[in-house]
């Protein structure tokens, strides 16, 4: 600000010494003409007529002889002064026949035709006055833009730390127990309601993520606390009957398989979480899609036959390259293919079908079988989540859960649909970018 | 057998100790790292059961140091470590085999005593022979007695694993690990079709069964 106002004043003041050079060159000019034309004595005349206090002009006129004995003119002697670098002299006014006080004047003089000296100059009080002015003004223009602005500086400090505090306020309801609370938006759409939005959003998921983890840990305390009660009721029983090697070996190979199923449901549980974590932890390698399937098909074929089912594969020509680490996929859709077999009734078929959609590689298990209603089919993905009619399998309603966790893993989506009659779980997975062949 | 149990848990290696004494194995035990390698440096075994994590020097750096060593002495890896990623490493490491805790002592018994195996044969061979069970591994057939008996390739390298153990136990994750290359506990009981399939074939019409099931551990293919 302070340097606009100095360039204001500086442009200012630079224009009114140039207007009082011209005016002053002018002059000269005229005078000189005056001079070629009517003489000295017209001369003379001019320079008294225009010198005229009368007339209230600020020009200094004064012409002298070749001894600078005046002849006309408004200053009664020839300043003594050098001719400054700029063609200028610049001196004091003694006022006499001036208006008031001693000035600065500002003149130029040369010598014309017969040794008359002419001097034309222009009293500088105007100019003074005027940059005095300029001064005052900008001051005060200065001073209340700085007024101004202060005041402007607090009102918004004060409105942006006022919407500061709501945020505050509300992360201490918050962190007071109170998780439904949300930093209120002011719908104006600027920086802070942003920063509202993202806190607000961050917040949700937070919110959703406890939701989920509370539930989990309601399933897991049911889910194991189920097994392990019959664990021990069974061992309990077994120490009320009479001693009997037999039955005590039985009872503890019961007992194993119990706490081989414990155990299995809490690898699969760290192994969603390993999953869920997210990091594919370089194990991630080129994978072709379709000799993954017969493969699982290979291994899981004569088990479907056992089941009266049959069990195909259709995997196209060519390899379908996705990259994947393929213990994880395995177990993965192993368990798609695991649950095809184990609720499809004897007769039905279950089919692998793997080929590709836009970007993405597809595999998909399709069942003729019960199939799911659509509205559990999200649900079914849930951790220990079992539909009614599964409870009395086996299984540990796990893993779905795992299955969805290792295909996000690796970028891929899993969704259950309806294979009209029956089950078709869709797996989707980023097709690798073609390889350089070399 | 002369066996090296490294572990630092006592009461993991009490019951481990026991065990495999109960099974007609001398047992020795160091309770951390440093005493472990010295043992295994030392003194001979003919197999070392290592656990991963121990105080004082980690478990495959010992490994590593036998194997820099030139000591071949077969090395089962116990670890409370479950991901891929890290039985990569074991074995990697040089370990022979890797098992992840909580373990089935059968599945460590099991393990081990194929671990030993491949200690004292090692070579490649062309035939293995089962009793009257012929395999020729290049022609890829298989006769019992004077039978041509026809399998699925699958089938085959079934065969070929539990011949190549013949005579003892291999339980049904081994079979998953080494025939079919997969590490997760199938829900529904695919190894036992496979197994039965593969019984079909071999035992049916024969006087005398070879490939047998071993209740809560797994199967066992021997001469009839």
């Amino acid at each position: 600000m302070l340097a606009m106002l100095a360039l204001i004043y500086w442009q200012t003041v630079v224009y009114a010494t140039h207007q009082t050079d011209e005016t002053i060159d002018a002059e000269i000019t005229g005078l000189a003409e005056q001079y070629r034309q009517r003489g000295l004595a017209g001369l003379v005349a001019v320079i008294n007529e225009r010198s005229n206090p009368e007339r209230g002009s600020s020009m200094l006129y004064l012409l002298t002889d070749q001894r600078q004995h005046p002849l006309a003119g408004n200053l009664s002697r020839w300043p003594d002064l050098e001719v400054e670098k700029d063609g200028w002299m610049r001196f004091r006014l003694n006022a006499d026949g001036q208006r008031d006080g001693p000035h600065i004047a500002q003149a130029t003089s040369f010598v014309l035709a017969g040794g008359v000296q002419l001097l034309v100059g222009r009293d500088l009080a105007e100019n003074v006055a005027f940059r005095n002015r300029i001064v005052a003004a900008l001051a005060s223009s200065g001073a209340l833009m700085v007024v101004l602005g202060l005041i402007g500086g607090i009102v918004l400090s004060r409105r942006a730390l006022a919407r500061i505090e709501t945020i505050n306020r509300t992360s201490d309801r918050i962190m007071a127990g109170e998780f439904g609370r949300r930093v209120p938006l002011k719908g104006s759409g600027d920086e802070f309601d942003r920063l509202a939005q993202n806190l607000n959003a961050m917040l949700d998921q937070i919110e959703r993520l406890m939701a989920g983890m509370r539930q989990v840990t309601d399933n897991i305390a049911h889910d194991l606390r189920s097994p392990l009660g019959r664990l021990r009721s069974r061992i309990e029983v077994a120490l009320l009957e009479p001693p009997s090697t037999e039955r005590y070996r039985d009872v503890l190979q019961q007992t194993i398989a119990e706490a081989d199923h414990l155990l299995a449901t809490f690898t699969a549980l760290l192994d969603i979480a390993e999953a869920e974590a997210g990091s594919p932890r370089g194990r991630m390698a080129p994978l072709d899609l379709g000799a993954f399937a017969r493969d699982l098909a290979d291994l899981y074929e004569p088990v479907a036959e056992e089941n009266g089912l049959r069990l195909t594969v259709e995997t196209g020509p060519g390899p379908i390259e996705v990259r994947g680490d393929r213990h994880m996929l395995s177990r993965a859709v192993a368990n798609l293919v695991e649950n095809a077999v184990k609720y499809t009734p004897s007769g039905g078929a279950v089919a692998i079908r793997v080929d590709t959609d836009g970007a993405m590689a597809r595999l998909a298990v399709a069942d003729n079988g019960p199939g799911i209603p659509a509205a559990e089919r999200e649900r079914v993905f849930d951790r220990f989540y079992r539909l009614e009619a599964s409870r009395t399998t086996e299984g540990n309603g796990l893993g779905l859960s795992l299955a969805r966790a290792v295909v996000r893993l690796h970028g891929g989506t899993i969704a259950l649909d309806d294979n009209k009659p029956g089950l078709k779980a869709v797996v989707t997975l980023p097709l690798a970018p073609m390889t350089e062949a070399a | 057998m002369k066996l090296l149990v490294v572990e630092d848990d006592r009461e993991a290696a009490a019951f481990l100790v026991k065990g495999l004494k109960e099974s007609g194995h001398t047992v020795d035990h160091a309770a951390d790292g440093r005493e472990g390698l010295m043992l295994a440096t030392t003194e001979r075994f003919d197999a070392i059961i290592l656990d991963r994590m121990l105080p004082g020097m980690d478990g495959l750096a010992i490994v590593a140091a036998l194997r820099a060593s030139d000591n071949a002495t077969p090395v089962l890896i116990l670890s409370a470590l479950d991901q891929v990623d890290d039985r990569v490493r074991g074995l990697k490491a040089g370990g022979d085999d890797y098992l992840t805790k909580p373990y089935a002592f059968s599945e460590l018994m099991a393990r081990l005593e194929s671990l030993l195996r491949r200690g004292a044969g090692g070579k490649s061979e062309t035939k293995l022979k089962v009793g009257e069970l012929e395999i020729d591994l290049l022609a890829r057939t298989v006769r019992r007695g004077t039978a041509e008996i026809e399998l699925l390739p699958r089938e085959f390298r079934l065969l070929e694993y539990l011949a190549r153990n013949a005579g003892h136990v291999v339980t049904r994750t081994m079979l998953l690990e080494q025939v079919w290359d997969y590490h997760f506990d199938p829900q529904t009981n695919v190894i036992d079709v496979h197994i039965s399939r593969l019984r079909q074939k071999i035992d049916k019409g024969f006087a005398k069964p070879m490939l047998h099931t071993v209740r809560g551990a797994g199967y066992c293919l021997k001469a009839a």
